[in-house]
């Protein structure tokens, strides 16, 4: 699509924006795979809706705050990306469009609040921990804070796990095969620190040593997404420098949390730091892509036979083209037989911090991906995102259905044996 | 105003837009300055002040009966809506209207027509002929929520359907029935049954099943004056008047189809998909005259070139013989005997085709992967050029080999790289005129080469449109492919139905006060000044 954005008065991120409205030939290939489109039904909140708003406001056409509601509706679920046929670069366009207007845009003080609440405490595990204690100890206010906030607290379980602290190195079980680094992530450590744990496990019981750097921290990708390029760019320095070079890989077990690192490249684009960030980009791999490349050394069957439903997490499927690998090594676990989800390409609506931001098109999303889970029959739920979890297990349990979910690699390490051929 | 005799309506359908259409035109000069990009036509100066002042007391009227989240009219909203698949066109419209049933549908016509003001439908705007395309100061009707299924009778094969009801969710409803609908355009997945009545859309398997016009049985639609008709009806064969094949292809001219009657077909119990890789274009485009001429009837047969083998392999790796000049695609289909007995002479006749590389899909997902390929060839073409001109022209089939030797030629001396990807079995042509709109003089220059491949397909006695229609892009070529006796009928027709020319203006037909002028003459757009080169 022709276009007259003044991309070299845009920063280093400019090109990227540029480029991604150029190749976008208005063709309407990414509607189908959008689901706000999908359940709002207007071009506004359709990808090459929000391109051309994006287009007309780089270009100066229109006032930028007018386009926001339109672009914040945006999941960043990149299920437009595979569905282009002309390659838009759909991510990196919302990603720097959203830090290019962050700068420009009033919001009101409830909003700024609840952003900086976010920004402030999700990334960082010790004050998550002690605002979701909080948050809990508040809840029973909860009629008489506002939807949003109460939207929050409602994802937050009952109780939280104990904190745990990963050990920095654990030894291979057997002949040592890899030499990893973990990200720890923060949300999920705090949440459900059992996710780490299990990978751990899985990963030594493959003949993986496993280093956990202690000077990491978020991944910045929530930063990123929401227009916090600033925070965003400073995550991404801290893990470059955290992150030891004599590994094999990068392991991350929170799909958003990987994405979040391939984009280092992009945070980083025009510093210094772009040569590295790419190097370590391109280490970074999903827990699931890793085991599958390095080949695992076996899995018992499980006790019953059990149907489990696969949910394709946006930022593995979409964001990391990992579709395969995670439903590959689950089908190697005995008696689990895996069922596909009707609209598996469809987000279930959690997208980071989107439940807070739009919990109506949030709320509606949760109860279609509950639904089509219910209509294979599942027993069981296996996705590679924490978000994921929790938003589908809160709206599975709406719909009168408590099934257990669980990370993938949770059912992995469960059934694992070892280099011994143990459990 | 139904006065209008039924013949003249049938004849007007069968000279309308079906394809392949002959033409007996010999002189053919395309208006120099057609082509113009993203050319933004201003609200106030492209409709008439009365349009603009009749804009106001419908909204006003609109508002008492829809939700403002369904009645749009900010700026930012409507940004959206300014352009369909061919962006080199952007028009404001003065709001649109997200209608939810056919009796919305029928309050908004009607107070169109009472206001005055035109309207057009809208399904998901995937037209590459601007036929999407808003009026100034007149109204979008978006039709994408209508998407219900109102009625299946897998016995008797059909189904009732709402117009933004997509393409391909027709076939996957009715799947577990083994049944399925034919046409099946390449943005199958996104367009609208609604779009695709409205342009009597066609897809690779028409070559053997026929375009929409032969898969609607009836329509239910709304006339631009408000008032319901019923046309065709829910049987296979009908008496009299085909007036549901009138309302096919009259790129909404005739108002908004509200309920579609479809004829279902049964699932091929067979397929046989080749993918043939050749070192000249001639080579590919002479097989598919050996095979037309050896009396198979191939479900489709594709051609796609150098340029649009590497767009696509890039965009979806589906293992097309990279390098190739051409890759030419047949699919066998039908009973699993018929299949069985063609296999052998089809075989046969690849074999001797010259073809330096011959595949035939394993599986399921091995010829889905070839389709796939083939579909998004379009799009895919985005990675290899900022800008493109779609093309849309017909040859005769005995005259491929001919025609793309011209393309070739005429690419040369444009020094534009041209991609070809085509349905050669019905002479189809899809050029896709590569540009870089950035640089200096080759929009101009791409307009030309599209130019004169339109001429070469009439000289050659073809068609200026298989499928996308004529829209606003080639309004001006029509005249130039028809007779005036056959202008001026199709012309009568419009206004019997439609005086006002509410439904769709500026597209299809020239504005009454226009005809006569047309010939050779800059764009309508152009001559009132509203529009002008980028
Ligand atoms: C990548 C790509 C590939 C394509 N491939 C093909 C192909 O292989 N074959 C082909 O034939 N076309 C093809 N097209 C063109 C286009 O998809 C078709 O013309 C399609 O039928 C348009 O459907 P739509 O729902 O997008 O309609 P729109 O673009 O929204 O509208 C098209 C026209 O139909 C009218 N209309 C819409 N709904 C109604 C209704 N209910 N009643 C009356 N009029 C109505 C509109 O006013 C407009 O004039 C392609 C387009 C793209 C972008
Ligand atoms: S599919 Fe790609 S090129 Fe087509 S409209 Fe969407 S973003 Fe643009
Ligand atoms: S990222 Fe997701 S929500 Fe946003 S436009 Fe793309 S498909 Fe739609």
């Amino acid at each position: 699509m022709q276009h007259s954005i003044p991309s070299a008065e845009l920063g280093p991120r400019g090109q990227a924006m540029a480029d991604a409205v150029s190749s976008c030939v208005h063709c309407g290939f990414c509607l189908p795979a959008c689901p706000t489109y999908q359940v709002l039904g207007e071009e506004m909140d359709s990808p090459r809706g929000r391109i051309f708003l994006m287009k007309d406001v780089l270009e100066d056409r229109l006032p930028l705050e007018q386009a926001l509601p339109y672009v914040d509706r945006c999941l960043g679920c990149l299920g437009c990306e595979p569905a282009c046929p002309s390659g838009v670069q759909y991510g990196d366009l919302i990603t720097s469009f959203r830090a290019h207007s962050e700068r420009k845009r009033s919001r009101t003080f409830f909003d700024r609040l609840m952003r900086q609440v976010v920004l402030q405490t999700l990334p960082y595990t010790a004050r998550f921990r002690w605002a979701a204690r909080l948050g809990k100890l508040a809840s029973f206010t909860s009629p008489l804070l506002p939807h949003r906030l109460s939207n929050m607290l409602a994802m937050l379980p009952a109780q939280l796990p104990p904190s745990e602290q990963l050990p920095e190195v654990t030894p291979a079980i057997g002949p040592r095969r890899a030499r990893v680094a973990l990200l720890a992530g923060c949300a999920q450590q705090v949440l459900a620190p059992q996710i780490n744990r299990a990978a751990i496990e899985l990963l030594s019981r493959n003949g993986v040593e496993v280093v956990v750097p202690q000077a990491q921290g978020c991944c910045g990708a929530l930063a990123a997404h929401t227009g916090a390029d600033r925070l965003a760019m400073e995550a991404a320095r801290k893990n470059l420098r955290a992150f030891p070079g004599d590994i094999n890989a990068v392991v991350t077990t929170a799909a958003g949390c990987g994405s979040g690192m391939h984009e280092y490249p992009l945070w980083l684009k025009g510093t210094q730091e772009e040569a590295q960030a790419h190097a370590l980009a391109s280490m970074t791999k999903d827990v699931c892509v890793f085991l599958a490349e390095l080949g695992p050394v076996g899995f018992a069957p499980l006790a019953d036979p059990l149907r489990v439903a696969y949910h394709d997490a946006c930022h593995l499927a979409h964001g990391q083209g990992v579709r395969e690998q995670p439903r590959q090594l689950l089908q190697m676990i005995g008696n689990l037989e895996l069922v596909e989800v009707p609209d598996r390409e469809f987000c279930c609506g959690s997208a980071g911090t989107y439940n807070l931001e739009q919990p109506e098109v949030a709320t509606e999303l949760g109860e279609r991906k509950a639904a089509a889970i219910v209509s294979t029959e599942a027993q069981a739920v296996a996705t590679g995102n924490i978000g994921c979890m929790v938003q589908i297990e809160n709206h599975l349990a709406d719909a009168g259905r408590c099934l257990p979910v669980k990370h993938t690699i949770e059912w992995l390490a469960d059934s694992c044996l070892d280099g011994h051929g143990s459990e | 105003m139904h006065e209008v005799s039924k013949t003249s309506i049938v004849s007007v359908c069968k000279l309308g837009s079906r394809t392949p259409r002959p033409s007996g035109l010999h002189t053919f000069e395309p208006p120099s300055h057609f082509w113009v990009d993203a050319v933004e036509i201003p609200a106030a100066s492209a409709s008439t002040p009365s349009d603009l002042s009749r804009l106001a007391p419908l909204v006003d009227q609109l508002r008492q009966r829809f939700p403002t989240d369904r009645l749009l009219t900010q700026p930012a909203q409507l940004a959206p809506y300014e352009s369909d698949g061919l962006t080199a066109f952007r028009v404001h419209p003065g709001g649109v209207v997200l209608v939810q049933d056919a009796s919305e549908v029928v309050t908004v016509v009607r107070l169109c027509h009472e206001h005055g003001v035109p309207f057009v439908a809208r399904g998901s705007g995937t037209s590459l002929s601007g036929g999407s395309l808003p009026v100034a100061g007149g109204l979008v009707i978006a039709l994408n929520r209508m998407n219900r299924v109102l009625d299946y009778q897998p016995r008797s094969q059909t189904i009732v359907v709402e117009p933004g009801v997509v393409n391909q969710q027709v076939s996957r409803h009715v799947a577990q029935d083994g049944l399925y609908y034919a046409p099946d355009p390449s943005s199958g997945p996104v367009c609208t049954i609604g779009g695709n009545v409205a342009f009597n859309s066609g897809g690779a398997h028409c070559l053997k099943y026929g375009m929409t016009a032969n898969h609607v049985l009836g329509i239910k639609a709304v006339f631009p004056d408000g008032e319901l008709v019923e046309l065709g009806g829910r049987s296979h064969e009908t008496a009299g008047a085909d007036l549901a094949g009138m309302f096919v292809g009259s790129e909404g001219l005739f108002g908004i189809a509200l309920e579609i009657v479809l004829r279902l077909l049964p699932l091929p119990e067979r397929f046989h998909t080749v993918l043939a890789a050749y070192d000249s274009l001639e080579k590919a485009g002479d097989a598919v005259a050996s095979v037309v001429a050896s009396g198979l009837l191939p479900g489709a047969m594709e051609i796609m070139d150098k340029l649009a083998i590497e767009a696509s392999e890039q965009a979806v790796h589906a293992g097309y013989p990279t390098g190739a000049a051409a890759a030419l695609i047949v699919e066998l289909e039908g009973p699993e005997e018929e299949v069985a007995a063609e296999i052998p002479r089809l075989d046969a006749i690849m074999q001797a085709s010259g073809a330096y590389e011959l595949r035939v899909a394993k599986s399921a997902a091995d010829r889905m992967n070839i389709w796939k390929g083939r579909k998004g060839a379009f799009s895919a073409v985005g990675r290899l050029s900022p800008d493109y001109i779609v093309q849309d022209g017909v040859v005769p089939r005995s005259r491929l080999g001919e025609a793309l030797a011209e393309v070739q030629r005429l690419s040369a001396r444009y020094g534009l790289r041209v991609a070809n990807v085509f349905h050669a079995g019905d002479g189809n042509l899809h050029p896709l005129i590569l540009y870089d709109g950035r640089i200096e003089g080759q929009l101009h220059q791409a307009e030309l080469l599209a130019g004169e491949i339109l001429r070469m397909c009439i000289r050659l006695g073809g068609s200026i449109t298989g499928e996308h229609g004529v829209g606003v892009e080639k309004l001006e070529f029509l005249p130039e492919m028809y007779g005036e006796a056959e202008m001026e009928l199709m012309n009568r027709v419009r206004q019997t139905i439609d005086p006002q020319e509410l439904a769709n203006r500026g597209k299809l037909l020239l504005s009454a006060s226009d005809v006569g002028k047309q010939s050779h003459a800059p764009h309508p757009l152009e001559s009132a000044g509203v529009i002008s080169r980028a």
